[in-house]
C-alpha cells in the first residue's frame, strides 16, 4: 500500500531547463493508461502526491466497522444471554419466533411460529442492517474503507472499471428510504424496551438501574440517527419545492437538517451504543456483572 | 502575408464580463452572428468580484424611489460631470435589466413580499441595490453565462451546432482592432494556450474589456485589468474621455501584504459597519463636505438611528460617496491616527451579532478568516484605499454606445467613459454593464446589419500586428547591445510609479515626474524580452499587455496634470477646490498620429460638454445647482 | 516581518511529458502559494504557465494540486506548511494538461451545455417574479459555486476513469441540476422535462457513490453531497424507484404499445 511518503520520481532536475523536451515517464506500478495516468494528463508517475496521513481515516473506519461486524455476528448467532429481566438486548427485539426467551410484557411476538430454529436475532437484524447498509453515510464509509473506491480524495483507486451505483447490486442502494420506513417501528420497539427497563427484575415499576441509563442513551442515539437520515430529510420536507407553503414541514426539515449535519457522528455513536447496550445485557444475563440499581 | 485562420462574424465582442456578455446576448437575439473573445476562462471575468449589488430604482424596499431620484444621486456622486444622457438612460432602464435577469434564472435575495430585496449603499438616497449576499457580481456573471449557454442550446437544436450563432473564444487576447479606412474591419487575436494568431473579421466590434487597475500597485483589480480596450480604441483612432478620474475604493485590505488592495465591500458600511481611527474616534463626522452637509447625520446617535428609521434621520457619513471616504481615510493615516498596518479600522463586530454578520456578509467573513486570519465577528478589520475603478474611458455616444470617430466601434461597461462623471457610486457599475452592454449589443447588431458592403481586412495591418506581437521573442536582436528588459520588472516599476506619483492625492511636479518615468519605461518596454515559446507563456502575455498599460497610464497622468481642480476621483493637493468653471469641461485624449501612437504621443484636448437638458436640471433645487454649475451655465 | 526560503517542486511540462522541478524561493509573512508561484515566474522561470485571475478566491481560476490535494493556489496560505516542508504543486490531474500548471478544462464547459437551462414560467412577466427567501435559500447555496472545478477534479468517477467522462456530468453540474430542480419558479416540468429522471438517465447521477470528496475540496464550503447530490438522488428515487410510480409507468407504457 502506498504511504504518504510517495512523491514524484523525476526529482533533482535543474530549475530552468527547457520544459516539454523530456520523454513521458513510464506509467505507474501497473503501467495503467487510464485515470491519472491517461496519456492526456500531466505525466506524473505517482498515484498521488498526498503527504498527509490520508490512509488513517479509511483504516480506522474499516477497523471500526469490522469490529462491529465480528461482534454482532457472534452475538446474533449465539442465541443466548440476550435477556436479563428487565433488559432485552436490542439485537433480539422484537423477538418474532417461538424459541425466544419469555419476557413478561416484553417484545415476544411469535408471528413466525415454531418452525424457525435459528437465532431469532437474525430475523430482526435484517432491518437495521439494511438501514445501515444503504445509509448514505455508511455507503461512503465502506466504499472508501473496504472497496478503496476511492481510498481517499485524490488518491487513485485500484479498480480498472467503475460503474458506481448504476447496476445491480449497488442500484439497490436506492431503496434506502424503505429501510428508513422499517427503522422507525424498530426504533419504536426499542423505545418500548427502554420503558420496560424502568422495572426491577421482578417486573415492579418505578425502578431504575445502570442498564436503564444505558438503554436511555442508546435509544436517544438510535432516534437521532434514524431521524437524521437523508431519506427522512427528503420525505419530511426536502422533496417540497415551496417551503413557504408548508411552514410546519419546513420547520421540521430544518430540525432534521441540523441533525443530518451530524449524521456521521450519530451513525458511529448509535453503532457503538447499540453494541454497548447488547454487551451490557450479555454481561448481566451471563452473570458476569450485577446490574447496579439506583432505586 | 501572414498565414492565419480567419473567421467572419457580424459582431465581435471583446471581453466577457457583465457588459460583454450582455452585449453578446443582445446582438445574438437581434439576429447577429456574434463572437465573444476574452482573456480568461468563460465565467471568470472581473465582474465576479463585484459584491454589493446592482443599483436599480425598483422601489421594492422604499416605494419613494424612482428613476429621477436615482438620476439625481448619480449626478451628485459624479459631481455633475456625468454624461447626463447616459445617467438618465441608466436610471430609467436599470430596473428592466435587473428584472430580466430573473427570467434567465437569477436568484436575488428577497423581501418579505417575495420581491427583490434592496440594500443601502453610499450615495444612494434609498435602499436600491439588488443583491445576493455579498456575491452579486458572481450571480450576474453566472446568470449571463447560463443565458448564453441556453442560447447555444437553442442553436444546437436548430443547427446541430452550439456555436452556430454565438461563440465564446476563451483565453484569447485581442492586440489590435483592424480597420478598413475609417471603419472597423475586425480584430487581430492570439490564443493564449497555443500562441496561435487568428483574425475575426467583423463590421462591428464592441469593446467591453473593463478597467486599468493593474497599472497601480495597490488595486482591487485582477490581472486582466490592463486597459486593453482603452488602448485598442486609442490605437484605432477613437478618443478617451476624462482619464484622470480613477476611483480609489476607500476600503481595501491592507494586511497581509500579499492581499493588499483586495476589496472590502461597501455593504459592510451599508449594513452598519463604522470607521474608526487609532483613537477609536468615528472620524467621518469631521469630513462631510459642504455640498453634502444637509444630507448626512451630524451626530453618532442620529447616524445610528438611521439604520432603523431612515425616513426621519440622516444617514451616517460612513456612507458618503467613495471619493470622500477614501480621502478621509488617507488624511487620518497621514495624520498619524492610522491602524498598525497603515489603514483605519472598519468595525462591524460591535455593531451586529455574529450570526447576522455571517449571514449578511458571508464572503467578507470568509475572506478575512482565510486570508488574514481575522474574525470579523470578533475584531475590527484594517482597511485603506485601493485603486478600484476608472471613470474615464472611451468617449461614446450616450444612446448607441458607439465610439467617436471610428464607425463600427462600440464600447460598454468600465471601458466606456462618461456615465459616472468624476466618481462612480457603488452599485452603479453592475447596472451600467447591463444597461449599456445591452445598448452596445443592440446598436452593434443594427450597425452590422445595415453596414452594406463588408469592410475588407487590410493584409498590411495583419502583418504589422503579427510583427508587433512577436517582438518580445526577438528583443535581443532589437535591443542592439542594450540589455533586454524583464517584463515583470517593468510592470512593477510602472505600478510603483502610478501608485506613488499619480495616486489618490496628486501634485503637479509629481505627475511631471511620472510622465518622465513613463517615457523611460516606454522606451525600455520596446526591449522587453521573454524566454520560451508561444504556448501559454505568461511572460509574453505581460509584455504585450505592457503596451496598453503604458498608454493608458500616460493618458491618466496627462489628463490629471491638465485638470487644475479637485473633483471626485481626481484630487490635487495643489488645487484642492472643486472649480465650477471646470464642470462643463471634458478632457479628451486623442492619438496624435495613428502610425505613431504606440510610441506614446497623445494629444490632450478640452471639449465643452453639451448643456444639461432643462427638464433634468429641474429635478434639482436651485441652491444645489449653484454649488456645481459654472456661472455661464446658471445664466441659461 | 520574517521571510525564509521555501523548497518548492513544481510540475513543468506539456502534453509531451514533463517532470517536477525544484525551486528555492523566498516566502514572506502572510503569503499564499500563488504569491510564491508568481515569484518563481518573475525571478526564475518567466514562462511558467499558471492560470489565475482575481487572487481573492472569488473567480476559481487558480485551481491546482498542492501536496496532492486539489486546492485554489490563492487561498492556500503558506503558514499552513512547515518551513522545512517541500511543497509540491502540480496541475489538476483529472483533466488533460496544456502546459505547466494549466490544464484543459473544456470537459466542464461541455457538461455545462448538456444541462437544460432554466425554463421561465409562462405568463409571468419580468418584474412579476415573486419568490420567498426560504424557497430560494437552497438554490442560492449552489449558486455560490465559483466553478473552480476542484470537485470535478477530485471526483474519482472521472479522475480515475477517463471512460466515464461521457456519461458523468460531475458534482458541479449535478448540483446545477439540483439547483434548477429546487428553483421555485423553474417550469421544466410544465415543458415536459423531468430533471429528476434525466439526472439519473442522462447526467450520470447513479455513478456518484457519495464518497464526499467534492464537498471536502469545495472552497466555497458548499455542502455538495448532503444538500445537492443526495437530495437529487432521493428525488430520482421518487421518480424511478417508488413502486407506485414504477407500476404506473409500466401500465402506461403497455397502453402506449
Amino acid at each position: 500500500m502506498a504511504t504518504g511518503t510517495e512523491t514524484g520520481t523525476d526529482s533533482g532536475k535543474d530549475p530552468g531547463s527547457a520544459p516539454g523536451t523530456r520523454p513521458r515517464p513510464p506509467g505507474g506500478p501497473a503501467a495503467r493508461t487510464t485515470g491519472v495516468h491517461h496519456p492526456t494528463r500531466a505525466a506524473i508517475a505517482a498515484r498521488h502526491l498526498r503527504t498527509d496521513r490520508w490512509w488513517l481515516a479509511p483504516a480506522v473506519t474499516a477497523g471500526g466497522l469490522l469490529a462491529f461486524i465480528v461482534y454482532s455476528t457472534w452475538r446474533a448467532f449465539s442465541n443466548a444471554d440476550y435477556y436479563a429481566a428487565p433488559y432485552v438486548s436490542p439485537f433480539y427485539s422484537p423477538c418474532l419466533a417461538d424459541n425466544c426467551a419469555p419476557m413478561r410484557n416484553g417484545p415476544n411476538w411469535e408471528i413466525l411460529g415454531s418452525w424457525w430454529g435459528l437465532s431469532p436475532a437474525l430475523l430482526i437484524l435484517i432491518f437495521p442492517l439494511g438501514f445501515r447498509l444503504t445509509c448514505y453515510y455508511y455507503r461512503k464509509a465502506y466504499y472508501r474503507g473496504f472497496w478503496a473506491s476511492p481510498p481517499a480524495c485524490a488518491v487513485a483507486e485500484p479498480h480498472r472499471k467503475y460503474s458506481g451505483e448504476t447496476r445491480f447490486p449497488l442500484i439497490m442502494q436506492n431503496i434506502h428510504r424503505y429501510f428508513f420506513y422499517a427503522a422507525v417501528p424498530v426504533a419504536g420497539i426499542l423505545t418500548y424496551d427502554t420503558v420496560l427497563t424502568f422495572r426491577d427484575e421482578h417486573y415492579a415499576w418505578g425502578h431504575m438501574g445502570l442498564g436503564s441509563l444505558i438503554f436511555l442513551v442508546n435509544i436517544a442515539l438510535i432516534w437521532a440517527y434514524t431521524l437524521s437520515c437523508h431519506s427522512c430529510r427528503h420525505i419530511i420536507g426536502g422533496r417540497l419545492r415551496h417551503f413557504s407553503k408548508h411552514p410546519v414541514r419546513y420547520r421540521l426539515w430544518g430540525w432534521v437538517g441540523r441533525l443530518n449535519a451530524r449524521h456521521m457522528l450519530l451513525a458511529w455513536a448509535s453503532l457503538i451504543s447499540v453494541a454497548a447496550c447488547d454487551f451490557y445485557v450479555y454481561l448481566v444475563a451471563s452473570g458476569a456483572f450485577d446490574d447496579p440499581r439506583f432505586f | 502575408m501572414t498565414e492565419l485562420e480567419r473567421q467572419q462574424w457580424d459582431v465581435v465582442v471583446v471581453g466577457a464580463g457583465g457588459a460583454g456578455l450582455r452585449a453578446a446576448i443582445e446582438a445574438r437575439e437581434r439576429g447577429a452572428r456574434t463572437a465573444v473573445i476574452c482573456k480568461s476562462l468563460f465565467g471568470k471575468a472581473h465582474t465576479v468580484m463585484a459584491e454589493g449589488g446592482i443599483a436599480a430604482s425598483m422601489g421594492n424596499v422604499n416605494s419613494g424611489d424612482n428613476w429621477q431620484v436615482h438620476f439625481r444621486d448619480t449626478m451628485r456622486g459624479g459631481k455633475f460631470l456625468n454624461q447626463w444622457r447616459m445617467a438618465e438612460l441608466h436610471a430609467k432602464e436599470a430596473p428592466d435589466r435587473v428584472w430580466e435577469l430573473e427570467t434567465w434564472g437569477a436568484l436575488f435575495d428577497r423581501t418579505p413580499e417575495g420581491k427583490i430585496s434592496q440594500r443601502n449603499f453610499g450615495g444612494h438616497e434609498y435602499p436600491r441595490l439588488a443583491h445576493v449576499g455579498d456575491r452579486t457580481g458572481l450571480e450576474l456573471i453566472r446568470t449571463l453565462q447560463q443565458k448564453i449557454v441556453s442560447l447555444q442550446q437553442e442553436d444546437e437544436r436548430e443547427f446541430g451546432d452550439h456555436e452556430a450563432r454565438l461563440k465564446v473564444f476563451q483565453e484569447c487576447t485581442v492586440t489590435r482592432v483592424l480597420k478598413d479606412g475609417d471603419r472597423v474591419s475586425g480584430t487581430f487575436c492570439y490564443e493564449r494556450e497555443t500562441g496561435r494568431f487568428f483574425v475575426l473579421e467583423a463590421p462591428a466590434v464592441v469593446l467591453a474589456t473593463g478597467g486599468i487597475g493593474k497599472s497601480f500597485k495597490v488595486t482591487s483589480n485582477s490581472w486582466e485589468y490592463t486597459g486593453d480596450g482603452h488602448a485598442l480604441a486609442l490605437l484605432a483612432g477613437a478618443p478617451l474621455l476624462n482619464m484622470e478620474f480613477v476611483q480609489f475604493h476607500p476600503t481595501g485590505m491592507v494586511w497581509p501584504p500579499s492581499v493588499k488592495g483586495i476589496l472590502v465591500t461597501e455593504s459592510v458600511r451599508g449594513d452598519g459597519g463604522v470607521l474608526r481611527n487609532s483613537e477609536g474616534k468615528r472620524f467621518m463626522f469631521d469630513y462631510v463636505p459642504d455640498v453634502f452637509k444637509e444630507k448626512y447625520a451630524q451626530s453618532e446617535e442620529e447616524g445610528d438611528r438611521w439604520y432603523e428609521d431612515p425616513d426621519h434621520n440622516r444617514r451616517p457619513p460612513e456612507l458618503l460617496p467613495r471619493d470622500e471616504v477614501a480621502r478621509a481615510i488617507n488624511s487620518e493615516v497621514k495624520a498619524g491616527r492610522g491602524s498598525p498596518h497603515g489603514g483605519v479600522f472598519l468595525d462591524v463586530s460591535t455593531r451586529m451579532p455574529a450570526e447576522r454578520i455571517r449571514r449578511r456578509l458571508p464572503s467578507m467573513y470568509h475572506q478575512f478568516k482565510e486570508l488574514a486570519d481575522v474574525d470579523i465577528t470578533a475584531e475590527a478589520m484594517e482597511v485603506g484605499p485601493t485603486c478600484h475603478y476608472v471613470m474615464g474611458g472611451i468617449a461614446v455616444d450616450s444612446d448607441t454606445a458607439a465610439a467617436l470617430d471610428v464607425p463600427g466601434l462600440f464600447a460598454a461597461g468600465e471601458v466606456a467613459g462618461g456615465m459616472h462623471g468624476s466618481n462612480r457610486l457603488g452599485g452603479n457599475s453592475l447596472s451600467d454593464l447591463l444597461v449599456f452592454g445591452r445598448r452596445a449589443g443592440l446598436h452593434a447588431a443594427g450597425y452590422a446589419a445595415s453596414a452594406g458592403t463588408l469592410p475588407v481586412v487590410d493584409e498590411a495591418q495583419i502583418d504589422a500586428a503579427a510583427a508587433e506581437a512577436l517582438r518580445p521573442f526577438s528583443a535581443e536582436d532589437l535591443a542592439e547591445g542594450a540589455p533586454t528588459e524583464n517584463p515583470y520588472t517593468l510592470h512593477q516599476e510602472l505600478q510603483q510609479t502610478m501608485n506613488d506619483l499619480v495616486g489618490i492625492i496628486r501634485r503637479a511636479p509629481e505627475m511631471e515626474r511620472a510622465l518622465e518615468k513613463l517615457a523611460g519605461l516606454r522606451e525600455r518596454a520596446e526591449r522587453a524580452g521573454v524566454e520560451g515559446h508561444r504556448q501559454f507563456n505568461p511572460g509574453w502575455h505581460l509584455s504585450l499587455d505592457l503596451r496598453n498599460m503604458l498608454l493608458v497610464s500616460e493618458c491618466i497622468a496627462r489628463a490629471a496634470l491638465e485638470r487644475t481642480e479637485s473633483r471626485g476621483g481626481h484630487t490635487r493637493e495643489d488645487c484642492p477646490v472643486m472649480e465650477r468653471s471646470w464642470r462643463p469641461v471634458n478632457l479628451l485624449c486623442r492619438p496624435v498620429d495613428e502610425q505613431d501612437t504606440a510610441s506614446g504621443r497623445i494629444d490632450l484636448v478640452r471639449k465643452v460638454t453639451e448643456p444639461i437638458r432643462p427638464d433634468l436640471l429641474s429635478l434639482f433645487e436651485k441652491e444645489e445647482l449653484v454649488k456645481y454649475l459654472a456661472d455661464e451655465e446658471l445664466e441659461e | 516581518m520574517s521571510s525564509y526560503d521555501a523548497r518548492f517542486r513544481v510540475w513543468r511540462g506539456d502534453t509531451e511529458g514533463g517532470a517536477l522541478e525544484d525551486f528555492r524561493v523566498e516566502v514572506n509573512d502572510g503569503e499564499v502559494v500563488l504569491d510564491i508561484i508568481h515569484r518563481i515566474q518573475a525571478t526564475q522561470a518567466g514562462d511558467l504557465a499558471v492560470r489565475w485571475n482575481c487572487k481573492a478566491g472569488k473567480c476559481g481560476s487558480c485551481s491546482a494540486e498542492i501536496n496532492g490535494r486539489p486546492r485554489l493556489l490563492c487561498m492556500t496560505r503558506m503558514s499552513v506548511f512547515g518551513r522545512e516542508e517541500t511543497i509540491t504543486v502540480t496541475p489538476l490531474r483529472a483533466f488533460p494538461v496544456v502546459r505547466d500548471l494549466v490544464t484543459d478544462v473544456s470537459f466542464n464547459y461541455t457538461k455545462a451545455r448538456e444541462i437544460p437551462a432554466f425554463v421561465p414560467p409562462e405568463g409571468v412577466k419580468p418584474g412579476e417574479y415573486r419568490m420567498q427567501q426560504v424557497d430560494v435559500d437552497r438554490s442560492q447555496e449552489f449558486r455560490k459555486c465559483i466553478e473552480c472545478f476542484l470537485c470535478q477534479d477530485t471526483c474519482h468517477v472521472v479522475r480515475d476513469h477517463e471512460e466515464n467522462k461521457t456519461a458523468f456530468a460531475g458534482p458541479r453540474f449535478l448540483m446545477r441540476v439540483a439547483e434548477l430542480d429546487m428553483h421555485p419558479l423553474d417550469a421544466a416540468a410544465e415543458s415536459g422535462l423531468d430533471r429528476r429522471a434525466t439526472a439519473q438517465e442522462e447526467h450520470g447521477l447513479g455513478l456518484c457513490n457519495i464518497t464526499k470528496c467534492c464537498t471536502e475540496v469545495c472552497p466555497e464550503h458548499i455542502k455538495i453531497t448532503d444538500n445537492a447530490l443526495i437530495p437529487l438522488k432521493e428525488r430520482a428515487v421518487d421518480r424511478k424507484y417508488d413502486p407506485l410510480v414504477w407500476l404506473g409507468n409500466k401500465i402506461r407504457r403497455r397502453d402506449a404499445t
